[in-house]
């Protein structure tokens, strides 16, 4: 039963990652990439991760490809125009290049890893557990955890100064009323004008 | 029971179209998502091998890559948003600030 | 033929499979009258009396409902992305419904479809898969009005979001358990709700379900005075009628979660341990009268005000919530 789902998820996971890279439109793109994430997720079901899988269907499903359709709807993306510079060559290149890749890592884990002892399914079956990965989260990983909140933090910070511009920008609307805003609006009207 | 060669096959997979995505496709939104498509692969190997070594640390990996994914995302838009407020494009090769 | 049924892997698919088809069709039955009961009790609430013809005091008005939707034309707008604008009305009914299997509505194997250990993580995952349908459905309407829509829905739910996960975190610090079952039997004494930090994160819970699930007075997705319809302008026929169900159901969904994390799910007195799950749906009738009275008492509220609320006031006072709860179970455990 298991490899079998195993199959078919992993086909569904290859298939829109395919279509992610090979459509035109950026929202069908994003949505495809969603499925990815999912099947992504069911894997992670199938392999005894519970938390990471509702992690991944939290985290990337469900607040990252938003954030992705949110920005395509904003900027009102249609269909894409590929006439760019090189397009032959650079289409042709990128997938030679990637089929080398590909044939480089299949040869290189399946020489090193195929014939691998395999962990009896039961061993794994309670690791799954939420307990267990907090558990060790918060003792031997307390001090990444930690860092990577500060990351987050300042991540968010980036995004909202660099989201929220300077220059003519500024203009749309009234001009902020807050303390923080109110010198530096008049000052950009001016180089404008 | 699956094999660990079938997943780490599978990783690889995804991982190369991911970089195909990055190599052919000019729209700085969709090169993105192939970077996510990357770091989805990474994670496929991580939790392949934890379960392999019957430990968490792999697991643990995991949800750090989707945390820094997650501040990659929120910064990496906020600036595609602002090259298209400047240029009004999202082609990466039209955005050639530094040519002169 | 003997033989496959009395194969294990056979018997739990199809046992696994009667369940869902029951706890299914039971949850579309009260969706359909919750539908009745809104229109019946915003009618006596505004001294009128609400549907009344079809059958005896219009009970068989859901059905006629339904029949009407479907006999409507099917209209899909010119410029519209057909595709898209034909799943989203899908994927606003399917994470309602999937959280189903995962509510124990009583303390017997069979009012469950399944008990997992991440059960309020799934809930969790499937709520946040619910912003695809309004935001898609609004962006493949090629309508301004319902644009406007889905972008407002998509900030709005995804700000709420925060708020809703970590109003659940004092009750999970309580359990010591994801797991719903598991949550439930903790509160066989004291409902969760009965504490002062539970009582606090279920009024915070309680206001974010609210905006989850659009409901007045956070309906500015579907805002008619401002946008329309909002989002599903450009729907008729039963896409509509799908978007529809799929808002009653969220609302189900959701206040069966309310009902697990803090009004002590099945548990009451009285009752045989065989008829606890009246109780739980006892519960759930009186949360969805809740949803029904607000959206009929309070006005819409502006969408700074929304803004505001969410990031200035609920999620501040849910973080300072796990907090004063982690710092109480800590005195608990020292003394």
């Amino acid at each position: 039963m298991t490899p079998a789902l195993f199959i078919a998820f992993g086909a569904m996971l290859v298939i829109a990652s395919l279509m992610v890279i090979l459509h035109r439109n950026p929202v069908t793109s994003a949505l495809f990439l969603v499925v990815a994430f999912c099947s992504l997720a069911a894997i992670y079901l199938l392999l005894h991760a519970e938390f990471l899988a509702m992690v991944q269907v939290i985290v990337y499903a469900g607040a990252i490809m938003v954030l992705f359709l949110f920005v395509v709807m904003y900027l009102n993306l249609k269909h894409d125009v590929e006439h760019g510079i090189h397009l032959a060559l650079r289409r042709g290149a990128g997938w030679i290049l990637g089929g080398v890749l590909l044939s480089e890592a299949l040869w290189f884990f399946g020489r090193h890893w195929a014939a691998g002892p395999l962990a009896p399914e039961e061993a794994m079956a309670t690791a799954g557990n939420t307990e267990a990965i907090g558990r060790v989260l918060y003792t031997r990983y307390l001090f990444p955890f930690e860092i990577t909140s500060m990351l987050l933090l300042v991540a968010m910070v980036g995004a909202v100064v660099i989201a929220k511009g300077r220059g003519p920008h500024v203009e749309r609307g009234r001009p902020p009323q807050g303390a923080s805003g109110a010198p530096a609006a008049p000052a950009d009207r001016q180089e404008t004008a | 029971m699956i094999p660990l060669a079938w997943m780490l096959g599978l990783s690889a997979i995804v991982f190369v179209i991911g970089v195909v995505g990055v190599l052919v496709r000019r729209n700085a939104l969709i090169i993105f998502m192939s970077i996510e498509l990357m770091l989805n692969a990474a994670n496929l190997a991580f939790v392949a091998f934890a379960r392999e070594a019957k430990s968490l640390d792999g697991q643990i990996f995991v949800f750090f890559v989707m945390t820094v994914a997650a501040a990659e995302v929120a910064v990496g838009l906020a600036i595609i948003v602002n090259v298209f407020r400047l240029k009004e494009t999202v082609y990466v090769d039209e955005i050639n600030l530094l040519k002169g | 033929m003997a033989a496959i049924w009395s194969n294990p892997d056979f018997q739990f698919v199809l046992w696994a499979m009667v369940k869902i088809v029951v706890i299914l069709f039971t949850m579309l039955t009260v969706v359909s009258y919750m539908i009745y009961a809104e229109r019946k009790i915003a009618g006596h609430m505004q001294a009128r009396v609400g549907p009344n013809r079809v059958g005896p005091l219009g009970l068989l008005q859901p059905a006629a409902d339904v029949a009407k939707l479907f006999f409507k034309e099917e209209f899909t707008p010119e410029g519209a992305n057909k595709v898209v604008f034909t799943i989203a009305p899908m994927m606003a009914v399917i994470p309602a419904l999937v959280t189903f299997s995962v509510i124990p509505f009583g303390p017997q194997d069979a009012f469950r479809v399944t008990d997992v250990n991440v059960g309020l993580l799934v809930f969790l995952a499937m709520s946040s898969l619910g912003v695809y349908a309004i935001t898609l459905g609004g962006w493949s309407s090629n309508n301004k009005y319902a644009l406007l829509g889905g972008l407002r829905s998509s900030a709005q739910m995804i700000s709420y979001e925060l708020a809703m996960g970590l109003s659940c975190i004092p009750v999970l610090l309580f359990a010591g358990s994801l797991s719903l079952m598991e949550i439930t039997r903790m509160q066989g004494h004291w409902w969760f709700v009965a504490t002062p930090f539970g009582m606090l994160a279920f009024m915070i819970f309680m206001i974010t379900a609210l905006a989850e699930t659009n409901r007045a007075p956070f309906d500015l997705p579907e805002a008619e005075a401002e946008l329309v319809a909002g989002f599903h302008t450009e729907y008729s026929s039963m896409k509509f009628g799908l978007f529809f169900l799929g808002e009653f159901a969220n609302v189900i969904t959701i206040s069966c979660i309310a009902v697990v994390l803090f009004l002590g799910g099945w548990n009451g007195p009285w009752l045989p341990e065989a008829l606890k799950f009246l109780w739980f749906f006892a519960k759930l009738g009186v949360l969805l009268f809740f949803f029904i009275w607000i959206r009929w008492t309070f006005p819409r509220l502006r969408y700074d005000q929304l803004m505001n609320l969410g990031w200035k006031v609920l999620l501040p006072v849910a973080l300072g919530n796990i907090l004063l709860t982690s710092a109480y179970l800590w005195w608990r455990a020292q003394g």
